[in-house]
Formats: C-alpha cells, sequence, structure tokens
C-alpha cells in the first residue's frame, strides 16, 4: 500500500492552511507505514472540523454525532476486533460534549487510538471557547475572555491510567505520524493530544506561538516516561515551553484481555442463524 | 376453591421476594398456574412492600384487589392491609410480636418470630416459617418445598438447607395443628410442563434466540434484570455484555457494534430513554439498524421509579429530531415479550431502522408460568452481504439509492472497498453533502419507502368476541392480561376487546376494518388517553370513553371489572 491507496475523493472543507491538513497526512503516513489495508481501518469521528477528516481518506467511516465519537469506536472495536480503530476527534467533540465518555474509556482501555485535533476554539461554530481555550482569550461570547480554567486533558488521563498518553503537533507531521503510529501499536487506549492551529478563529495560539514553544521530548535516560509524576509534571508545561512527544506509558492489560474477547472469536464472526436456547430455558422450567 | 390469591407483606429487606420466588416454584411444580407481582418502593430497607401470588387452576395474568391469605411479617403491615382482605380471607400475624392484643375473627395467629428463633436462633427464618405456613394453609404437600429449597440452597452447607427445612416444617405444623379449615385448599395438575419467568427474562431470551451479541445499557429500574439475564447467559452464548457510563454511551455504543455487522441491544426506561433519543435519530440517519427496549414508569422525571405506568407511548413512536421510520412493539405477554423481541432484531436489520420494545413495570417484573416457547417460530433472516457473497462486491455504496428504498448492507473488514456511515446529510458513497435533490431521494429512502414496507408488516391485534361485540375495549402492552379476564368475568356477548402487539406504524387498516361502527373505550395506564389519541390521528375514530389509571399501580381485575360495567349503565 502507499499514499495512494488512502486517496480519497470527497472536496476538502478545511479553511486554507488549517492545521487539519499536517494531521490528515499524518494518519495516512501511518496508516502506509504499519503495513494497513483500507478496509480494515475504521476511522469514527464525531462532530466538528477534526470530525470531517475520516472522509478525506480511503477507509472505513463511521461519522457520528457531536461528542459521541467514542462510545461507537470502542464498541466497533468489541464487535470486530481485526479492525484497526482509529478516532479523529477536536477539543470540543471529546472534552467538551464528549467528556464523560473520554474519563470512562479511558477506563475502559478499549485497544483503539484516539487523535484529538486540539485547536483551543470552536471552529464549525465560529469562534467560541472550546474547553482547552486559554485564561483571557477574548471571544463574541466572552467578550471579557475566558473566565474558566482550561481543561488539562494530558494529566487527566494519566490520573486515570491511560497507557499511552502523547502531544503532538500539526506542523511536525514527520513526528506525529510517528507519535500515532506509537499509538496504535501500543495495546490500549491511547490518547494523542494534537496542537492544531486554527487559522480563522485563533489568534494568539498560531503556528508562530506553538513553533516557539514546542520541543520534543527524549524518551530514555533523561526522561523517564514510566514515571507517573515525572510525566505529571511533563504533561503540565504550558506557555513558556510545551513539550511535544509520548509524555506518559504504562503498559497493562486492554479490555480485550480482561473481557476475555481475545479468547474467543470475534462477535460479527459468530453464526447466529441457529442457536439454541432450549438447555437455557431449562433453567425456568 | 379452585383460585387463591396470597400476599405476603413487610418491610424492604424482610425478603418477601425470597418467600414469593420460592413459593411460586413449589406451586409450579404442583402444577398450578401463577401470577405473581411485586409493589415495592425505591428503597433497600424499611417501608413497605408487598408481594402478590395469584393461583389458579386456569392461566392467570394479572393481580387482583384483595388476597385470601395475606402474610403481615410486621405491624405496620397489619394496618396497612387489613382492609385487603377477601370476605373469606385470613391476615396471618405474629400478634405476641407486633404487641396486639383483642384481635378479629379473620386474623391468624402464628409465632412465627418464636419459630424461626427456636429452630435457626435467629429472625432471618421468619420468612421460612411463614413459606411453610402458606403451604399448610394452602394443604400443598411439604415434599414439593424439600425439593425446591435443595435447587436454591444447591452448594451450600447441608447445615443451612437442614435448618431451613427445619423452620418451614414448624410453620407447616402449627397450621396444622390450629388451623382446621380446608377452604385454602387449591391444586391442580395442569400447569405442569411450563416455564415460570418474568416479562424482562423473556425479552432478553428473545434477543440470545435472536442472536445478539452485544448489549449496553445503564442500570435503570425496572429494565436492569434485562441486563442482568443477558449477562448471565454471557458465556454460554458469547455475548459481550458492556455496562455504559450513561444512556447516551448505551445507545452509540450499540450503533457501533451494529454498524459493522453485530447484532446488538440496549434497555431502559423513560428517562434513561430520553437521553438516548439523540441516538435514536442517529440510527435512523445511518440506517443502523438497533433495538431499544423501554421499560416504562411513571414519570417525568424520576418519577416512580419501582412502578408502573404506560405514559411513553407518544414519546416512543415520535422520540428524535427529524423524520425516518422505526416500528414499536408493545408485548402484552411474557410469551409476546419473547417473541417480538426476537423479530425486532430482524425487522431493526431488515429495514436498518431502529425498533423499540414498549413494555413497563408490571410486565417486567409479573412472574407467571407460561407454554414452553415455540422455538421453531423464531427464524433469524440476517439481511446483510454474507462474508461468502462479500468477495464479489465491487462498487459499492451504503446508501445506493434503490427501487426498495433499502439498500444493500455490506460489513467492513468483509468487503474489498471501504464503507461511509455519516450524520450528515450524505450522498449514496456516505460523503458529505449539501445537494438539495439527493436531500429528497435520502429522505424518501428513509421514510417514506421504509415506512410503507413496515405497513405491510404490522403484527395483528389480538381480539376477542370482535365480530359480535357492539363494544369493543381497545388496549396496548402489559393491559392485556387485565383486559381479557375483565371481558371473560363480565361475559357480555356485545363485549369483545382487541390489543395492540404493535403500535407504530398503527395497524390503521385493520383497526379500521375491525372498530368500524364500534362503541370503543381505550383502557390506559396513563393520564393523557394516549392511545385513543393515536387512534383518533390515524383513523378518525373517536372513542367514546378512556379508561385511565395513572396512579403508578397496574390495573387489577376487579376494579377495571368495575369501571368497565359502570360504562355499561
Amino acid at each position: 500500500m502507499n499514499i495512494n491507496d488512502f486517496k480519497s475523493n470527497d472536496e476538502i472543507a478545511w479553511c486554507p492552511g488549517c492545521g487539519d491538513f499536517g494531521i490528515l497526512n499524518s494518519v495516512k503516513k501511518v496508516l502506509v507505514n504499519l503495513g494497513k489495508e483500507p478496509k480494515d481501518v475504521l476511522l469514527v469521528s464525531g462532530i466538528g472540523q477534526a470530525a470531517k477528516l475520516p472522509h478525506y481518506i480511503k477507509c472505513n467511516c463511521f461519522n457520528g454525532l457531536h461528542g459521541r465519537a467514542l462510545p461507537p469506536a470502542v464498541a466497533a472495536k468489541i464487535a470486530n476486533r481485526s479492525l484497526t480503530v482509529i478516532v479523529t476527534t477536536g477539543d470540543g467533540d471529546c472534552y467538551g460534549e464528549g467528556g464523560n465518555h473520554f474519563l470512562h474509556n479511558i477506563r475502559r482501555n478499549v485497544d483503539i487510538t484516539v487523535v484529538v485535533c486540539n485547536n483551543q476554539i470552536y471552529g464549525l461554530t465560529k469562534g467560541q471557547a472550546s474547553p482547552t481555550t486559554d485564561l483571557g482569550y477574548k471571544t463574541k461570547v466572552l467578550s471579557n475572555g475566558v473566565i474558566l480554567e482550561p481543561m488539562h486533558a494530558l494529566e487527566m488521563a494519566i490520573v486515570l491510567g491511560c497507557g499511552f498518553v502523547a502531544r503532538g503537533y500539526s506542523a511536525d507531521s514527520e513526528h506525529l505520524s510517528w507519535l500515532i503510529g506509537e499509538g496504535v501499536k501500543h495495546k490500549g487506549f491511547s490518547l494523542i493530544d494534537v496542537l492544531q492551529p486554527c487559522v480563522t478563529y485563533n489568534k494568539k495560539n498560531t503556528y508562530e506561538w506553538y513553533s516557539k514553544r514546542v520541543y520534543k521530548v527524549n524518551e530514555g535516560p533523561s526522561y523517564d516516561v514510566y514515571n507517573k509524576m515525572a510525566a505529571l509534571q511533563k504533561a503540565a508545561e504550558w506557555e513558556e515551553k510545551i513539550p511535544i512527544g509520548v509524555i506518559y506509558r504504562k503498559e497493562s492489560d486492554s479490555y480485550e484481555d480482561r473481557s476475555g474477547l481475545n479468547n474467543k472469536i470475534p462477535l460479527v464472526e459468530e453464526k447466529i442463524e441457529d442457536i439454541d436456547i432450549s438447555e437455557a430455558l431449562k433453567e425456568f422450567s | 376453591m379452585n383460585e387463591l390469591t396470597i400476599k405476603i407483606t413487610g418491610e424492604a429487606g424482610q425478603g418477601m421476594q425470597t418467600i414469593g420466588a420460592a413459593l411460586c416454584r413449589v406451586f409450579k411444580k404442583t402444577g398450578l398456574y401463577i401470577y405473581a407481582n411485586q409493589d415495592y418502593m425505591s428503597r433497600v430497607r424499611g417501608g413497605n412492600n408487598f408481594f402478590q401470588l395469584r393461583i389458579s387452576d386456569k392461566p392467570v395474568s394479572c393481580p387482583v384487589e384483595k388476597a385470601d391469605i395475606t402474610i403481615a411479617l410486621d405491624k405496620k403491615s397489619v394496618d396497612l392491609h387489613k382492609e385487603g382482605v377477601t370476605k373469606t380471607g385470613i391476615l396471618v400475624l405474629d400478634k405476641e410480636k407486633f404487641g396486639i392484643s383483642g384481635v378479629p375473627k379473620n386474623f391468624f395467629h402464628i409465632p412465627f418470630y418464636k419459630l424461626a428463633n427456636d429452630i435457626g436462633g435467629n429472625d432471618i427464618y421468619i420468612n421460612t416459617v411463614c413459606c411453610g405456613a402458606i403451604l399448610g394453609l394452602t394443604r400443598t404437600g411439604f415434599e414439593y418445598f424439600e425439593e425446591v429449597l435443595k435447587e436454591i440452597f444447591s452448594g451450600k452447607e447441608e447445615k443451612i438447607v437442614a435448618k431451613n427445612i427445619s423452620a418451614a416444617k414448624a410453620g407447616y405444623d402449627f397450621v396444622t395443628a390450629y388451623f382446621k379449615d380446608d377452604k385454602f385448599k387449591v391444586s391442580s395438575k395442569a400447569a405442569r410442563n411450563t416455564l415460570l419467568m418474568n416479562g424482562n427474562e423473556a425479552i432478553a431470551l428473545g434477543a440470545i434466540k435472536a442472536g445478539c451479541k452485544f448489549y449496553s445499557a445503564y442500570p435503570m429500574t425496572p429494565s436492569t434484570s434485562i441486563m442482568d439475564t443477558i449477562s448471565h447467559f454471557s458465556a454460554k452464548f458469547n455475548i459481550l455484555v458492556e455496562q455504559a457510563e450513561d444512556e447516551i454511551a448505551a445507545v452509540n455504543m450499540v450503533i457501533g457494534a451494529s454498524a459493522v455487522g453485530v447484532r446488538s441491544m440496549t434497555a431502559t426506561s423513560g428517562g434513561g430513554f430520553a437521553l438516548m433519543v439523540e441516538g435514536v435519530s442517529l440510527s435512523g440517519m445511518t440506517e443502523t439498524p438497533v433495538v431499544i427496549v423501554d421499560a416504562q414508569r411513571p414519570a417525568p422525571a424520576t418519577g416512580f421509579p419501582t412502578r408502573s405506568e404506560q405514559a411513553d407511548l407518544d414519546f416512543l413512536i415520535h422520540a428524535g429530531h427529524g423524520e425516518f421510520a422505526r416500528a414499536v412493539y408493545s408485548p402484552g405477554t411474557i410469551e409476546e415479550a419473547f417473541y417480538l423481541t426476537a423479530k425486532a432484531f430482524n425487522t431493526a436489520e431488515k429495514y436498518q431502522i431502529p425498533v423499540f420494545v414498549m413494555t413497563d413495570q408490571h410486565l417486567a417484573d409479573s412472574l407467571m408460568n407460561i407454554r414452553v416457547f415455540d422455538l421453531n417460530r423464531v427464524k433469524v433472516k440476517r439481511s446483510i452481504i454474507s462474508k461468502e457473497d462479500s468477495a464479489q462486491i465491487s462498487g459499492y455504496k451504503r446508501y445506493k439509492l434503490t427501487a426498495s428504498g433499502i439498500s444493500p448492507r455490506a460489513i467492513p473488514s468483509w468487503i474489498s472497498d471501504v464503507i461511509y456511515v455519516d450524520s450528515d446529510e450524505h450522498n449514496e458513497e456516505g460523503h458529505i453533502t449539501e445537494d438539495a435533490a439527493m436531500r429528497v431521494k435520502m429522505v424518501e429512502k428513509r421514510f417514506y419507502k421504509k415506512m410503507s414496507w413496515l405497513s405491510k408488516e404490522i403484527e395483528k391485534p389480538v381480539t376477542f368476541n370482535i365480530e359480535k361485540a357492539k363494544k369493543v375495549i381497545l388496549g396496548f402492552g402489559s393491559t392485556y392480561g387485565v383486559i381479557k379476564e375483565a371481558c371473560e368475568k363480565i361475559s357480555d356477548k356485545n363485549l369483545g376487546f382487541a390489543h395492540l402487539p404493535q403500535v407504530w406504524p398503527f395497524p390503521k387498516l385493520e383497526l379500521g376494518r375491525l372498530l368500524k361502527g364500534k362503541k370503543i373505550i381505550t383502557v390506559e395506564n396513563n393520564a393523557g388517553a394516549q392511545l385513543a389519541k393515536l387512534l383518533m390521528r390515524e383513523t378518525g375514530f373517536c372513542v367514546s370513553s378512556s379508561i385511565l389509571q395513572y396512579d403508578g399501580r397496574p390495573f387489577n381485575l376487579d376494579y377495571l371489572v368495575k369501571r368497565i360495567k359502570e360504562l355499561r349503565q
């Protein structure tokens, strides 16, 4: 497979220069690098600019409701674990409308990869604050600036026991595609929060703003990616310096291991035409 | 006497359910027909609950107003239930324990606390003593109870079984010694070869038989025992049961699993269903089959969590923004709950739509013995492109426009093409579109065309004496049993009934034929006469009256008979 095998004919509806283009390219590269076939990949999204992404790749796509990308994604993986399931969602979709699913699907630990296109603003509804908009940022609704503390999604994920917590930057497509690849290879729920400039509505967190601040985390002797407390500190860095890379790793059994799914044939392969329940009925006789 | 009603009442936590369940099994073993329901409060301890058991030599299917034998396990129950004793009935109490003296003639004293403590050294055994007393009063062979007890306590210490048998024997012997009247003797062998289950268990078994392999729900009374039952059988049938973080997750998970080819179901009650509504619309738009059970309870908001109502009818047939096809089944019996749940999966898959099974607390929790299911009647008809046929597929379009309105449904990874599914308006490929002409075609596909097919497959109303009757009682869902028994009891050649096992699409042509020129009376467990209004909207027929009950309790036979008779005057 090469990159053209993942080319979709659908017309792209993003603004020119949108950070989502970098993420789109990274996802395609990952799929080529991992040797995946389009038919074996399922991209799931909710609603928002990021949620349009699955249409722009030739893969199976489930574009559901706003905030509800994670529930169908984990269920699809549970139903057919041969699929590679990647969620492309946004800061509003995943951290706002879908916050409860974010919390509980980290706990559930189904083997899916979640790419959050985090532009710190609502693009599709034209410029309102998102859960990650910086304090003080002025919007049409909040003309005196945002007064809510931004949501610290990476720290939350670490505390909840997510086994793969990473941050990428859409302008560094090579690094991002490596990160997403690591996420796909990780067994269990993987979170990749991607800094993604919104060229239309976010006038603060621009390419220039991010580029000045981001630096790569080097896993190794200088940074123990398995150390939870160190990871929490790393994830909290913002304003002056922003780390990108794998922030935290933890190996644990996935949902598929714990539920016993891995020991049985995939649910979708079950023959259901002649299920005999006569033994079960005996319990009622 | 060929029929008897027994009521066991006390505080939550005193084990009425345990006694009730054990008695049901004993009476079933002897061959009696059973109808049992619980009236319980939304609390784990205290309050007042009761378990009511009707036993008969003929099938029984609804509660009655008064009990022949009432067992009061605490003092409060005596005051609350003494008026609910039939003319020939008795109230059994422990007057020493409750500190009551000078009891009326229809009170019968059993020192069940003393007997329990003498044998078991613990109040816990009052349950078992009372069980023994009831068996004594009904002159039931004690050996049946021993069998049931051994089944219930299988795997537990023999000492526990022995103690329980002694406790029951003490209650049994006390009654045999001091209650010489045989008036509560009841026996039959008619119902021996039956199944004993409640509505929720029947729904769970229907789903299992239909090939449901993924079940996700958030616990909500009175739907929860569907999840318990499927979970109980999940290892045997390779079903994944996932308790969701909320009902929004539950419905979206079910849609996700179904979208990749697995038959899936969720169940909830009205409040949880309210949270699922956007998901219903998603199922409609993406043409993803799902089966959703709404076990209704009195609302609005939290309402009466443990009680019964039929007020979600309007809600279910309209739930979801926008216009799309759906089917709503409304089983009236435990058998119907089984067959219609199984059918719901075929219907959902065939038309790629959401299908609802609407029940309520009354049907969900009522325990009855029923005819053994005819498993040959349940045919699983898959409406997907099989794995074998998938190899030949190319140029696949998920939403291909066809004459029937149904697009062949392929399963991701089985075909070499990719499949796009979208909640936005989409073209045949599943990509987002803003095109007006395509919008019109897609609306017609999802709504008109599917509805026209569904209208040809509506479950036929179940009728009784409807050709000759001048007056017809019309009901849906769990009122079937009480309406049937009331009509039989009144036995008026001018009175008939029609029960609707499906309310959407509404059986308007069939009812137009059946009800033409008749006086129509709806019987509904709601305040808005929702069925009467639905009938008017769909057929133009007006009802002459509606018998409505909205106190959170199901209709009982005596009350309904009285209300129907009042109408005749």
